[in-house]
């Protein structure tokens, strides 16, 4: 179980980039290029503060996962 | 000592902290479902400016500011304590909702009022970000460990009941006055009502004591000095922190605001159900549905939290297509057989532009199950014809009047995907709360709750529209060259976000979700 959660690390990295490309491709670029001003809000929010999370989240938690931090007989959070 | 061993102390704590909770909630939905009243008080349309204004109210204060709120708020919290936090969170709360009614209007003050609704809609996004996790973190601390899950749960029904409440208390206020008068002052209303349930809650919370955990961490000099570094900063806490977000908040946020805002943004977009008909098959679906909350909080304290919430998320990626396109079935027009028509049509000159004029047609369609649609088109006619605009010029509407036995099914629909909600969100409280120690518990659990539901869920409005919209611009491209549409059914589109987030969510949950961990006194 410890080398599925560790290598399944590889796939919430590779989501993490997808997530990354939909959001600015897809969702903040076409809102950045509207010609409704009000479409600058939700591209400010997509481009800066939500691919940030989703991606930084996801892809340090890939990372976690990889170097095997969430194993099972890691430490618990509760010291 | 963690507990109150005195069942109706007990039941007096969970009484206080949910009222204030469910306050909140109140304050933050009136905003949203009195939006379009807002939008033509300070909003207006036409006017870019304001446009902008008004779009940053909306997102600013769904997506940006309730993290925050998390972060201020749950440093605080941590740092002097769970009952002074919660009680400015609620005084915060209480006050903007109060002055938002108070604000007059665009055409009286100008460009200021527009911004004041802003300023006040952002201070209700940073407290409702600091409430919850002080709110589940007081009554965790003060509850048995065999009974959490069920103590904290009722904290669980509060956003479900202030979004019940907000809509009840609309009703009501519009029920007692006519519409020019509600759209006039009488929508001030339900803001001003806030007051009076926040200075009672005020009250009751400035009697409740310190949690019991708190106060003896801080007694023995154990409270964090950076609550903030300490959670976010060491792997050690945030590899915990990523995990409750991408493990359990974000599921969860997709199924809530899949359940309780989608199906009605679907009932009342795709259907085109009345307003008022829509808001009471929400209400009527609420109603039955608050209860589990209660039940699966209890059912936690037996079986464990994390399967609980797994197979919420697990039902509702598997159900969710089938139920919207029973909804479909059940409320669109499309799917049922035309009976009788009739039309009116009236001429009006175009107050705004001197010349032109409106022609309205007004058609009733009645249907065989008893539905009514009523389509009204208002094309504009130009003085010049050479300023025709076809894509400006007809604007059209139609809303619907549901016969009994299909809002009854609507309302059905709806109430079984609260029930996932009540499955992911009953236990979720005592889950995030034994993820985290007592000196950084209000900090750690807040951050990715207010991420889990302000952006991932907040976002679901935005990407389901977008994912919809596109797939019915495909179909009309391919009807127009004449080729296969590539879509069977397109308003069913939306729902890949919430399907795959859940979906995501449920895979990372089951593999690394510990969830045997049930001490809070660390």
């Amino acid at each position: 179980m410890n080398s599925i959660k560790k290598y399944l690390g590889f796939v919430w990295l590779a989501l993490a980039a997808a997530a990354g490309y939909y959001l600015i491709i897809s969702q903040a670029i076409p809102k950045f290029e509207s010609d409704k001003p009000e479409d600058r809000i939700p591209a400010i929010i997509y481009a800066f503060i939500l691919t940030p999370i989703i991606v930084g989240g996801l892809g340090v938690f890939g990372y976690y996962c990889l170097r095997g931090e969430y194993a099972d007989d890691s430490k618990k959070q509760t010291l | 000592m963690n507990s109150v061993s005195n069942k109706k102390g007990l039941a007096g704590i969970i009484a206080a902290s949910s009222v204030g909770t469910l306050i909140e909630w109140y304050d933050f939905y009136i905003f949203g479902s009195l939006a379009p009243v807002i939008a033509t008080k300070f909003f207006p349309e036409g006017n870019p400016t304001l446009a902008l204004l008004s779009t940053l109210a909306t997102f600013a204060a769904g997506f940006v500011v309730r993290p925050f709120g998390a972060l201020v708020f749950g440093r605080l919290g941590d740092l002097v304590g769970r009952k002074y936090t919660f009680l400015l969170t609620l005084v915060l709360m209480g006050l903007s909702t109060f002055l938002i009614g108070c604000v007059p209007a665009f055409e009286t003050i100008g460009y200021l009022a527009p911004v004041l609704v802003l300023v006040l809609r952002l201070l209700q996004g940073l407290a409702l970000g600091g409430e919850y996790g002080g709110a589940a973190t007081y009554v965790a601390e003060h509850s048995p460990a065999h009974q959490r899950g069920f103590w904290t749960s009722w904290i669980q029904t509060t956003a479900t009941v202030g979004l019940f409440l907000s809509l009840l208390v609309i009703i009501s206020v519009k029920g007692m006055m006519n519409e020019n008068a509600f759209a006039d002052w009488g929508w001030r209303i339900p803001f001003w009502v806030s007051i009076i349930m926040v200075g009672i809650s005020i009250v009751i919370r400035m009697r409740m004591h310190e949690s019991p955990l708190f106060a003896r961490a801080k007694a023995e000099g154990k409270v964090s000095a950076n609550p903030l570094k300490e959670s976010f900063g060491h792997r050690f806490n945030f590899k915990f922190v990523l995990l409750a977000l991408f493990g359990a908040t974000m599921g969860q946020g997709v199924i809530w605001y899949t359940g309780q805002f989608y199906a009605l943004s679907f009932v009342q977009n795709t259907l085109w159900v009345d307003v008022s008909q829509a808001s009471r098959l929400i209400m009527w679906a609420l109603l039955f549905a608050t209860p589990f909350f209660v039940f699966f909080g209890w059912l936690s304290d037996r079986i464990g939290r994390k399967w609980i919430m797994l197979l919420g998320m697990l039902i509702a990626v598997v159900c969710y297509r089938p139920i919207y396109s029973a909804m479909y079935n059940a409320g669109s027009v499309t799917q049922k057989q035309e009976t009788d028509r009739s039309s009116s049509m009236q001429m009006a000159a175009d107050l705004h532009h001197a010349g032109d004029s409106i022609r309205s047609t007004v058609t009733t369609y009645q249907y065989n199950d008893g539905t009514v649609m009523e389509e009204t088109v208002k094309e504009k006619i130009h003085a010049n014809p050479s300023m025709a605009d076809s894509k400006k010029d007809i604007v059209r509407s139609r809303v619907v009047t549901l016969d009994e036995g299909s809002f009854r099914k609507l309302a059905l629909l709806v109430f079984i995907q609260v029930i996932f909600v009540t499955m992911v969100y009953g236990p979720i409280a005592a889950f995030l709360v034994e993820m985290f120690p007592t000196r950084i518990r209000y900090t750690s659990m807040s951050l990715p709750y207010h991420i889990g539901n302000g952006i991932f869920g907040g976002l679901l409005p935005a990407i389901a529209l977008f994912l919809t919209t596109k797939a019915t611009q495909a179909n009309e491209a391919a009807a127009k060259l004449g080729k296969e549409l590539p879509y069977d059914k397109p308003y069913l589109e939306g729902l890949w976000y919430p399907i795959l987030l859940a979906a995501v969510c449920f895979v990372i949950g089951a593999l690394y979700i510990n969830g045997k961990d049930r001490r809070i006194d660390d």
